[in-house]
């Protein structure tokens, strides 16, 4: 993770002092500038096997989180968007109790943050011994409380164990 | 190659597709807190819909401005915003727990029994603090 940050203010820096500064082969614009910093952290991603072995394999993980949550994010706006545009009500609001595998503060604050912003759902707390976040959720199918638990246990938290263990 | 195309045009569409995205998202979140029928529900709805539009239109800005600088703060913006979003939604929905705002009639609280009944009974500090009032 700090290698991490690193890295991304590294290329982050690098691509903002090269369009500002330097003297860009490309013309500006947020497509290049976004690609040059992408290269930049390719570079010092294959450079990274040599100090810190793990980092090699978790960033496609970590890239592969971020790309499944923004795809989350907008599936559900849609469907939230759907439902406030058309007359009837098509949800079935539950509070459930979704047991937990993840154990450390920041695993927990990344799953209780992603639950939060995903759409139709609410984080409402962490159980005071760790075992169960409460979550208030807006489309539970048929009744199937434990579907819906499931969806949120494979989706975000099997990703995120595989981030951070 | 790059000559004959005329590259402000195509960022103003791109812009302006990416601006009109997003003012409709937040239109529809507006809208969702008027018409949801308890407290939590528009919440999702507000916090959600309003994040996604502010990424949209804050993106559409630094599409059209198309400079390093713009696109930094852009970025930081749309950062710290999903950072401090879900946060604000999850301590203002516990606040409402806590202070017994009931739920929607349908609402499935089964597994829900039990917190609510301990967070009840133990968390009276405010009545007991407010009685001499």
């Amino acid at each position: 993770m700090k290698t991490f940050i690193v890295h991304f203010l590294i290329a982050f820096v690098g691509s903002y002092l090269y369009f500002k500064y330097g003297d860009p082969f490309v013309p500006y614009n947020a497509i290049w500038a976004v690609l040059v910093a992408s290269f930049i952290m390719f570079l010092l991603w294959l450079t990274s096997p040599t100090y810190h072995r793990s980092y090699f394999h978790k960033l496609p993980r970590a890239i592969s989180l971020f790309v499944f949550f923004l795809k989350e994010l907008v599936v559900a706006n849609f469907r939230v968007a759907y439902d406030i545009l058309t007359p009837n009500y098509h949800m079935n609001p539950a509070v459930l109790a979704v047991p937990l595998t993840v154990t450390t503060d920041l695993e927990i604050t990344l799953l209780a943050t992603m639950i939060t912003l995903t759409p139709g759902s609410l984080m409402i707390d962490v159980s005071a011994d760790r075992r169960f976040i409460y979550m208030h959720t807006l489309y539970v199918k048929d009744n199937d409380v434990e579907s819906a638990k499931q969806e949120v246990k494979d989706g975000f938290e099997t990703r995120i164990l595989k981030l951070t263990r | 190659m790059f000559e004959n195309i005329n590259f402000l045009l195509i960022r103003e569409i791109i812009s302006s597709i990416l601006i009109i995205i997003g003012v409709i998202f937040m239109l529809i979140a507006a809208i969702g807190l008027l018409r949801f029928p308890d407290f939590y529900i528009r919440m999702s709805a507000i916090t959600k819909g309003s994040t996604l539009g502010l990424g949209l239109i804050l993106t559409g800005m630094g599409t059209y401005f198309n400079e390093a600088d713009m696109l930094l703060k852009v970025l930081l913006i749309i950062g710290f915003t999903f950072l401090t979003t879900p946060v604000a939604a999850h301590v203002i929905g516990r606040t409402a727990v806590r202070n017994k705002i009931p739920f929607w009639g349908p609402t499935d609280l089964e597994e829900f029994k039990d917190y609510l009944r301990k967070e009840h009974s133990t968390h009276r500090d405010h009545e007991r603090d407010n009685k001499h009032l």
